[in-house]
């Protein structure tokens, strides 16, 4: 058996990405992530010969991963809220230039400076674009320790699979909490360049040119329906997702990342009090899994979605659900983790009268 | 077109098609190999195809075409990647350098370079500029500096002389109001990762041999690892400084040579 560690949501991250043969990192510091990049300051070129750069900022770590990304190897970035907003330029020409890379945020309480504790209010920001342009990214949402060292050798697969940015969108909470965690084996770093990296154009080939710039309309219409079809082979192959004692459930508790591991501890309240509840925890946010829940909805009498913000994932559940159910709303914001005890609070208020 | 134009069009292409004339002992130039073939969107008159050719020479001379990655900016040649038969990124505007250290970092042991105009380089991408520099990323960073915003339409870029007229400026440039010229280059070449900083000119056929030879030197001084080779080319805007070709290059060594001085800032080897 595996050996089993203790380790920070951070430095699992950030140990899987040594492990899975990662060939550079380029990052900013910020709360509540820094760990990430002093723990691969500290481990990885010694290990495996990563490139680790701390950047000037935000913005010049973007570009050096869009640059970095360019040569076909497997780098990476991690930053918070606030440096992924000063990121969405660089994401928009990464995602048009179709370009595999991990990008990182632990998501802190927003807007502005905000707080430095956990909150889910970049979810817009991840999955509805962010940056300029029709684009998508693939969103990767852990709720355990376990998944975010999971979700780096699965982002980096994503990317490469699909030559697109991949998030992992966690938040503070689950970067700065201790679990255990069981990690794989080292990969060695790859030594293979895809066909499209600009490495130096030997007289083999054409030139590999990466560029986001489409003067003519007809071709930069051909370059977004292109990604629009990309983006649309996604959400029929990538589409993941969990399921917690929804078989019988009765009113659903939807939430991704660690909130959904609160709604367990909901739904196990609400059957000790005899009220059938389940959790349906979305792990991909982009492709969002609509289908799976438009059925639950055919099941369930009602839906009650929670999340760390002032409620932007449940736009996607209701337009899953479609007016089959109703699909209520509870959510904190400002850094604040919301408790077993207002989620069952808030159940009871809203679906356990109707039920009765 | 006209119908001038048009006749002495046909006229060149009834010439050259001349197969007599054609011949080894009568070639006297040639498109240099890692140019393509693709017609340049530049102005007439306009320095940005004679510094892309001495890019491309250094490349072709030195037989690195395999081992070669370029950036090209925002700005009037966000297009060089249509130019040089070579593997490029067009990066977003200002941050050019980063996408090349990005790059540089994890090919080592490749040459890249990064081809900027003075707003990319020295206005929205000052940070980048003076961060890849200080790092003393091996790479080369040839700056193009004609005073003016080109791409936009002719605004006032950082490098814009006090009192010239710009689109922004339509008064000329006032200190009070905007500040003075920023001499980047000077400002960079105290930096210790700076390895060899110079400035040139392609003005004029010396100049445009001293160019090449420091784009030369920017490429082969990255196989020794010892800091960034950075070349400015003061160059001239016809279009937006609204002059003929000749008369711009007459302005440039009357009013930008003054101010930026032609010459080497920073040589290996030279106490600076």
């Amino acid at each position: 058996m595996k050996e089993l560690k203790l380790m920070k949501g951070n430095e699992a991250l950030a140990e899987a990405a040594i492990l899975t043969g990662c060939d550079g990192y380029f990052g900013y510091p910020i709360t509540p992530q820094s760990e990430i990049l002093e723990y691969l300051a500290l481990e990885a070129r010694k290990r495996t010969g990563m490139v680790v750069l701390q950047a000037e900022s935000e913005v010049a770590a973007i570009n050096m991963i869009y640059g970095a990304a360019g040569t076909g190897k497997k780098v990476m970035t991690s930053s918070s809220s606030p440096g992924i907003s000063l990121m969405q330029e660089g994401i928009s020409y990464i995602a048009c230039a179709e370009l595999p890379c991990l990008l990182v945020n632990v998501v802190r309480g927003g807007p502005g400076l905000g707080t430095i504790q956990p909150s889910q209010g970049d979810y817009f920001q991840a999955v509805k674009g962010g940056g300029h342009g029709d684009y998508k990214m693939i969103v990767l949402a852990p709720s355990t320790v376990q998944e975010m060292a999971d979700h780096v050798k699965l982002g980096f697969d994503l990317a490469f699979k699909w030559r697109n940015p991949v998030m992992i969108l966690s938040d503070g909470a689950l970067g700065q909490m201790m679990e255990k965690v069981q990690l794989p084996a080292q990969l060695p770093r790859s030594t293979e360049t895809p066909s499209w990296a600009t490495v130096g154009k030997p007289k083999t080939r054409e030139r590999n040119i990466l560029t986001s710039l489409h003067i003519q309309p007809d071709k930069m219409q051909d370059i977004n329906l292109h990604l629009q079809k990309k983006y649309s082979d996604i959400e029929k192959e990538e589409i993941r997702f969990e399921k917690y004692e929804c078989e019988d459930a009765e009113i659903i508790l939807v939430a991704f990342g660690l909130v959904a591991r609160i709604c367990q501890k909901a739904a196990q309240f609400a059957r000790e009090k005899g009220v059938k509840v389940g959790v349906f925890r979305p792990i991909t946010l982009f492709p969002y899994p609509y289908n799976e829940l438009n059925k639950l909805a055919d099941q369930a009498k009602g839906i009650l979605t929670v999340e760390m913000n002032a409620g932007q994932m449940v736009e996607d559940v209701r337009l899953a659900v479609n007016g089959k159910i109703p699909v209520e709303f509870v959510g904190r914001m400002g850094g604040i983790i919301p408790t077993p005890e207002e989620i069952l609070h808030k159940l009871e208020e809203r679906f356990v009268g109707e039920m009765a | 077109m006209n119908e001038k134009t048009m006749t002495e069009e046909q006229h060149f292409t009834e010439v050259i098609a001349e197969e007599s004339i054609c011949t080894n002992e009568n070639l006297v130039f040639e498109k240099t190999n890692i140019l393509t073939d693709t017609p340049m969107h530049y102005c007439p008159g306009c320095g940005h195809g004679v510094a892309h050719r001495l890019i491309a020479e250094a490349i072709d001379e030195l037989n690195i075409q395999d081992k070669t990655v370029g950036v090209a900016p925002v700005g009037c040649s966000v297009f060089a990647y249509n130019y040089f038969d070579i593997d490029m990124t067009e990066a977003p505007h200002g941050r050019a350098s980063a996408v090349a250290t990005g790059i540089k970092r994890v090919l080592p042991d490749k040459y890249v370079f990064s081809y900027q105009g003075d707003g990319d380089l020295a206005a929205i991408g000052t940070g980048e500029t003076i961060h890849t520099c200080n790092r003393g990323e091996n790479i080369l960073i040839v700056f193009i500096n004609n005073g003016i915003y080109g791409m936009t339409g002719g605004q006032m870029a950082p490098t814009t002389l006090v009192g010239m007229k710009s689109t922004t400026t339509p008064f000329g440039r006032e200190v009070e109001v905007m500040g003075n010229p920023l001499k980047i280059t000077e400002l960079i070449a105290q930096l210790p990762g700076v390895y060899y900083c110079t400035r040139v000119a392609v003005n004029t056929p010396v100049n445009v041999r001293k160019a090449k030879k420091a784009i030369l030197n920017g490429f082969k001084y990255q196989e020794l690892k010892k800091g960034l080779s950075f070349v400015e080319v003061v160059s001239n805007c016809p279009s937006n400084w609204k002059m003929t070709p000749v008369d711009s290059n007459k302005w440039m060594e009357e009013n930008m040579f003054p101010f930026y001085p032609l010459g080497d800032l920073k040589v290996p080897g030279k106490e600076n």
